[in-house]
């Protein structure tokens, strides 16, 4: 029997269980003033404070070696913890980035100086790191990139514009994609990644609000800016091995189903009163549709703690996921009828028109849905 | 070790299903369809012992997981095996755990409402009394296997060959799916108490697990046949795989099929406690899947594959009428719909984390 992609069933963990517990007692405690339609902000909601605790109790860098300032603990131990944030809407954007892709990053490519410099302070939730690879002319194309880090005396001088640099002006550092040698028509090849300390001088961040009003995203110029040699992470011109490898943690985590969990939690409660038949069948196939998406996305989570490159089926679960994520607010509205100043539908109302406005996003960060859908064709053997 | 000894022992079963399966050709499915009871193949599965994969070892079994003994029905749902296994291994498994013998052959099960058959003790016999529509395979089944609640207990009963009348009518997927109908006196023997957790419910449920697995061999299989076909098939001087268009839906496809085998997981995990709302979820998302993703196939394939001479209906039509054989995605919403919304807002994800939680036990 021929099988194009791979979800492996991963056992259960009783100690991941036993953190389980651990998690909720504390976000019960550390959200019972945040509002739903708040929490629906979910993994764009930035809290120094909040990151700072997580570190504290450790469930920030948690896979990592603990000579990194990491807890040597479980991929899918971590996945609790994520999970558990991610469905009450936990504001967890700070250390976000840092933990899912920029730490492992380094991990693999880094140097020891780097490693040293960037992941305890990561880990322990006080430095937080964005990823520099958008730009104005190179989106979905991220091959396309501008931005050029040209090698002098003792580092690089770099000039170029990154766009949609998630939290950049919060953030501590970059990791850039950039090119060092070539040019853009040179596709893959000449491209690297460096660690770049965003307090370094000509470099300039503008956020840009987006049509929630909410400022997350950013402009960053970089204006003939010395980054030094010891800044380079892994090879020169490997940027789009490392990148690509990069971009499997960027979408293979519950981040890709769980954005709109608080408007379905939400829905439930103004509910759950008199439900319609109507309403309850429609409620349980939502679950059923987050049953099987955990199912699969611990499955990847899986793969990668057996230190494989799951691409294709993270691939796979964002797009599902980003399907569901979607549907969920025209399920609120052919549900309820949203009345204007009633108590009880208030704050469902709040929380929907907060996700409503988030929702195109769900298939456009990470990676489009054409172009994720782009590479399951071509592990299908289409391309 | 004795872990190691069943996974090799599931490794092998998997391998010999993947051969026998793959060895029966769309002439014997065809005569199926016509009406005909594939006796060669039934042998070849019999002899192979895949009937008694859902028992114990104690009871003839092979001591494998049962995840491992349904991961088998989705190989024979890849190959539209024209036989009646899911069926033979439920009735197997229900007739060993309530303490009867196994089948010596085909056997199936009725998925009834409560109520559509009653039990009555009459001397030391029993009289069984009742109707059930869509039996699968039940003219060809040497045993059938019921459940039936009398004095609110349920009960195993077993009929044997001859005891049912039986009207033959053909499944959505062109199986046989007959009307059985009994009114008749049965020994002592054929009546036993229910072992425990088995209801009309719970057994309607193991039902639809095995049901979930055929779908993901199902689905797997158009799949394949459709990346094949876009592959092959040149329109515009390129094969039509390489237009972006096809492309996509084709990546929809796919994700549909993984959905669907990632359900299949969840229902074997809650086959052995017969997690109701687990298995519910599974086959919720699994008719999903295949709404979603026949008609893709369909597209793709064009007017090639609506014609009866393609083997793609065989597998459309199963997604299609497994769908709703045992429960359809409606009927399955609403239980976990009723469970969910019993959690309630702040305990909803909870009950998502809950639901197959007992796996791997």
């Amino acid at each position: 029997m021929m099988s194009f992609f791979t979800f492996p069933n991963p056992p259960m963990m009783p100690e991941a269980e036993a953190l389980r517990g651990e998690v909720r007692a504390f976000l019960a405690e550390e959200l019972k003033t945040m509002p739903p339609h708040l929490r629906a902000a979910s993994w764009s909601g930035f809290d120094a404070d909040f990151s700072r605790k997580m570190g504290q109790r450790g469930w920030i860098g948690m896979t990592w070696p603990k000579q990194y300032g990491g807890h040597e603990r479980t991929s899918l131990e971590r996945y609790v913890v994520l999970e558990e944030m991610l469905a009450v809407g936990a504001p967890v954007a700070a250390h976000w980035i840092a933990d899912r892709q920029s730490g492992p990053l380094l991990l693999r490519f880094g140097t020891e100086e780097q490693r040293q410099t960037v992941l305890p302070k990561v880990a322990a939730g006080e430095l937080f790191c964005c990823i520099g690879m958008s730009e104005p002319d190179s989106g979905s194309d991220l091959a396309a990139v501008r931005t050029r880090a040209e090698p002098v005396e003792g580092g690089f001088r770099v000039n170029g514009t990154k766009l949609w640099t998630t939290f950049a002006h919060r953030a501590h550092y970059m990791l850039l994609f950039c090119r060092t040698s070539g040019s853009p028509s040179d596709r893959h090849g000449g491209t690297s990644q460096l660690l770049v300390d965003l307090k370094t001088p000509g470099i300039t961040i503008r956020p840009i609000a987006d049509l929630t009003g909410a400022k997350h995203f950013n402009e960053v110029a970089f204006e003939d800016v010395f980054v030094p040699s010891s800044a380079l992470i892994g090879e020169m011109g490997n940027g789009w091995h490392q990148v690509t490898s990069e971009l499997a943690y960027e979408r293979s985590g519950p981040e890709r189903f769980l954005s709109s969990f608080v408007l379905f939690a939400e829905l439930v409660r103004v509910l759950r009163e008199h439900p319609s038949e109507q309403a309850t069948i429609a409620v349980g196939r939502l679950a059923s549709h987050f049953v099987v998406l955990r199912q699969l996305s611990r499955g990847v989570a899986w793969l990668l703690q057996n230190g494989q490159n799951p691409a294709q089926e993270a691939a796979v679960v964002k797009d599902l996921g980003a399907l569901v994520e979607q549907e969920i607010p025209d399920i609120v509205r052919s549900l309820v009828e949203i009345e204007p100043g009633s108590e009880r539908t208030a704050e469902l109302a709040r929380t929907l028109h907060y996700t409503v406005l988030a929702a195109p996003s769900f298939s456009l960060r990470g990676g489009t849905r054409e172009i994720l859908r782009g590479i399951i064709a071509r592990g299908l053997g289409l391309r | 070790m004795a872990e190691q000894q069943s996974d090799d022992t599931a490794l092998l079963l998997s391998e010999s299903a993947t051969r026998l399966f793959g060895s029966f050709d769309e002439k014997d499915i065809r005569a199926v369809e016509q009406g005909e009871w594939p006796d060669a193949v039934w042998a070849k599965v019999q002899d192979a012992g895949f009937p008694l994969a859902l028992v114990s070892e104690a009871a003839g079994g092979f001591g494998i997981a049962s995840a491992e003994a349904i991961s088998l029905l989705r190989i024979a749902g890849y190959h539209a095996a024209p036989v009646p296994l899911a069926e033979t291994m439920l009735a197997n498994r229900l007739l060993s755990e309530a303490g009867f013998d196994v089948a010596e052959g085909p056997a199936t099960v009725v998925v009834a409402e409560s109520g559509a058959f009653a039990l009555a003790k009459h001397g030391g016999n029993w009289r069984i009394e009742g109707r059930a529509a869509d039996v699968p395979w039940a003219r060809h089944a040497g045993t059938i296997v019921l459940l039936v609640e009398h004095e609110n207990k349920p009960f195993v009963v077993r009929l044997k060959r001859g005891v049912a009348s039986i009207a033959p009518a053909m499944s959505f997927a062109n199986l046989p799916a007959d009307d059985v109908a009994v009114d008749a006196e049965i020994a002592a023997d054929d009546v036993r108490p229910a072992p425990a957790n088995w209801t009309p419910q719970t057994l309607k449920a193991a039902f639809a697990a095995l049901r979930v697995s055929e779908m993901a061999g199902a689905l797997a299989r158009v799949m394949e046949i459709t990346v094949g076909y876009a592959n092959e098939r040149v329109q515009f001087g390129k094969p039509i795989g390489k237009q972006q268009a096809i492309q996509q839906q084709l990546a929809v496809l796919a994700g549909q099929a993984a959905a669907c085998g990632g359900a299949t997981d969840v229902a074997s995990a809650g086959f052995d406690s017969l997690d109701v709302i687990a298995i519910a979820a599974a086959k919720v998302r699994a008719g999903e899947a295949a709404s979603i993703a026949a008609p893709i196939a369909h597209q793709v394939h064009g007017a090639i594959g609506f014609t009866e001479e393609h083997r793609l209906h065989f597998f459309t039509r199963r997604l299609w009428g497994w769908r709703d054989e045992c429960g359809s995605e409606r009927y399955w919403s609403k239980m976990v719909g009723q469970a969910a919304m019993a959690a309630g807002a702040d305990g909803l994800w909870p009950f998502v984390v809950s639901v197959g939680a007992a796996r791997g036990a």
